[in-house]
């Protein structure tokens, strides 16, 4: 019962943060629709693109939804390290909660955030012309939900051996960029050379963006019962081992 | 249970340098204790071992009945701690702070809302309560922090320098506020300082610390007249006259004149003073004026380490 309430404290603690930050909830819109309108639409004319019967446009938009979710997790996760400075960290490390709950605590809270923004960018589909109905709504939350817990156990395990935010375009340019570059959200991952396909496949972004992509504009490469169970290994994995992590590097993280 | 904290031989090492070196301390429950020493002591790795935060290289410690390795869990529920640093979310209301640690140390909901207002009640945030704290003063952030520590009502609250930064009026205000809370509540207070007045105006106990060991414990006022030390400085005509009627008192530790000027470091200064104006007078030498002065902290933590607080610990390790 009191580790629940603590993990309710800590989701709570950083769902105000989020809601707080207005403007970060704003670049956290404005730069999905930059993909989508001008990048989407720029190369969409210039190419000519057999993926999908909805085009370009349509094709990239359940990519650019996992990259709001993957960015906006993965810099919130290694956030963590912001409380570590503001010494914040050490007020709820010393409550009498378990490093677990902790950790499932603020996975859950940083998700919250990048639902929020799902559900934005979802309602928004008119704009690239992406028909949606409740069923696919829903659907496409539940994979988001996924997504974004597996992802922010991600930013919070890369967070733990962080020690200041300066590290930060460290995880940018060698975590953030390739896991969204070779999850196929911008290019069909069928037809490639066999080493990028395999790089490809231990992405484990790619199994999101294919599920979203079958339930939004049902066109995939994999079953959706495969892709739904390697996100859910890949969620229960990160928290895990951030969880795991915490508990033995708890001395350096106060 | 007389002590709510016991340590046995509590040590610990970073690497090579020890910064807290087989300490024996024992708190009597229901009082201001204070750990006194120069930045670098070994202080706040003390406290961070007590408060579950570090784990010792050796020995452990008994908090409350519970012992600090094996049911950190416990003693985290019997303490309240005030870090050093700030530890406070700036985009968080002072209310929301005291609601947050009130569900992390499961203080029962039926009581929440009570404490909350309880501790408002004690730290007078006023009209600040309901805003993010990013906009309160120091001293409000401070008395925030001590707030929070209280709201699951601790047996024992840690205050690391909890005037550290602060303006004079600020921490004449925090002394107030901790002088209140052992009058008003059942609850032993262990606080560092390397302020020396700090430790004189609240401490009820002190231990000297340096270089990660106790050096001496004792109430403060018994650490001063342990020293017998208070000083007379006279002025007057001709005090080397003086001086020679005088000197061949068993109360006299030392003399020294300069100018016009005569200082004796004497046992116990209000019981020689009448005796020396009346040698004085029954020789008709005229002094100017006489002052006594009772020594210090400070002259008591020169004796035990040799030097002055401010000069800092000679191998300090900095913070960790």
């Amino acid at each position: 019962m009191t580790e629940i309430e603590g993990i309710y404290t800590i989701w709570l603690r950083e769902a105000k943060r989020y809601i707080r930050y207005r403007s970060r909830i704003i670049t956290a819109i404005f730069t999905p629709l930059l993909w989508l309108l001008v990048f989407g639409m720029g190369l969409g004319s210039a190419i000519r693109f057999g993926g999908t019967a909805g085009g370009y446009q349509q094709f990239i938009y359940p990519g650019i939804i996992s990259q709001t979710i993957l960015f906006t997790c993965i810099s919130a996760g290694v956030g963590i390290i912001i409380d570590k400075q503001y010494g914040f960290l050490k007020e709820i490390m010393v409550a009498p909660l378990s490093r677990s709950s902790i950790i499932f605590g603020k996975a859950l809270g940083i998700s919250t955030g990048a639902i929020i923004q799902t559900i934005i960018l979802l309602l928004l589909s008119f704009v690239v012309g992406v028909p949606m109905t409740p069923l696919i709504f829903i659907g496409s939350l539940l994979i988001a939900i996924l997504i974004a817990i597996g992802m922010s156990g991600l930013g919070l395990l890369i967070a733990s051996f962080l020690d200041s935010m300066e590290g930060f375009n460290l995880v940018m340019s060698f975590v953030v960029l390739p896991i969204f570059l070779l999850s196929g959200a911008l290019f069909p991952v069928t037809g490639l050379p066999s080493w990028l396909e395999f790089i490809v496949y231990l992405d484990p972004l790619t199994y999101g963006v294919d599920a979203l992509r079958n339930i939004i504009i049902g066109d995939s490469v994999l079953p959706l019962e495969i892709n739904a169970l390697v996100l859910i290994f890949f969620a229960i994995l990160t928290i895990v081992l951030s969880a795991f992590i915490f508990t033995k590097k708890e001395q350096d993280l106060m | 249970m007389k002590y709510i904290i016991e340590t046995k031989n509590i040590t610990k090492r970073f690497d090579d340098f020890t910064a807290v070196n087989s300490i024996n301390l024992k708190v009597p429950k229901n009082s201001v204790y204070g750990l006194l020493g120069p930045n670098g002591a070994g202080k706040s790795t003390l406290i961070s071992m007590l408060s579950t935060i570090k784990s010792p290289t050796e020995g452990t410690a008994i908090i409350n009945g519970y012992d600090i390795i094996k049911e950190a869990n416990d003693v985290r529920r019997s303490i309240g701690i005030v870090f050093q640093s700030r530890a406070l979310d700036d985009i968080l209301t002072g209310r929301e702070h005291l609601e947050m640690h009130a569900a992390l140390y499961g203080v029962p909901k039926d009581v929440r809302e009570e404490r909350i207002e309880e501790v408002l009640d004690l730290i007078s945030l006023g009209k600040k309560t309901d805003e993010y704290t990013k906009n309160y003063s120091g001293g409000m952030k401070r008395r925030l922090e001590i707030g929070r520590g209280l709201i699951h009502h601790p047996k024992l609250l840690f205050l690391d320098e909890p005037t550290l930064g602060l303006d004079i009026q600020t921490r004449e205000s925090i002394w107030e506020y901790i002088e209140e809370l052992k009058d008003n509540n059942d609850i032993t207070v262990l606080l560092t300082t390397h302020y020396l007045e700090e430790a004189d105006n609240l401490c009820d106990e002190i231990s000297i610390i340096d270089h990660g060991e106790i050096i001496k414990t004792g109430a403060p006022k018994e650490l001063k007249s342990e020293l017998k030390s208070d000083t007379i400085t006279m002025t007057l005509d001709n005090p080397e006259k003086l001086l020679s009627l005088i000197k061949n008192k068993s109360a006299i530790n030392n003399s020294l004149i300069t100018g016009d000027e005569l200082r004796l470091m004497v046992a116990k200064g209000e019981n020689f003073l009448p005796e020396i104006i009346s040698i004085a007078n029954t020789n008709k030498l005229f002094i100017n004026t006489i002052e006594l002065k009772h020594p210090s902290l400070e002259e008591v933590f020169i004796k035990y380490t040799g030097r002055k607080i401010t000069d800092g610990a000679k191998t300090a390790g900095g913070k960790r």
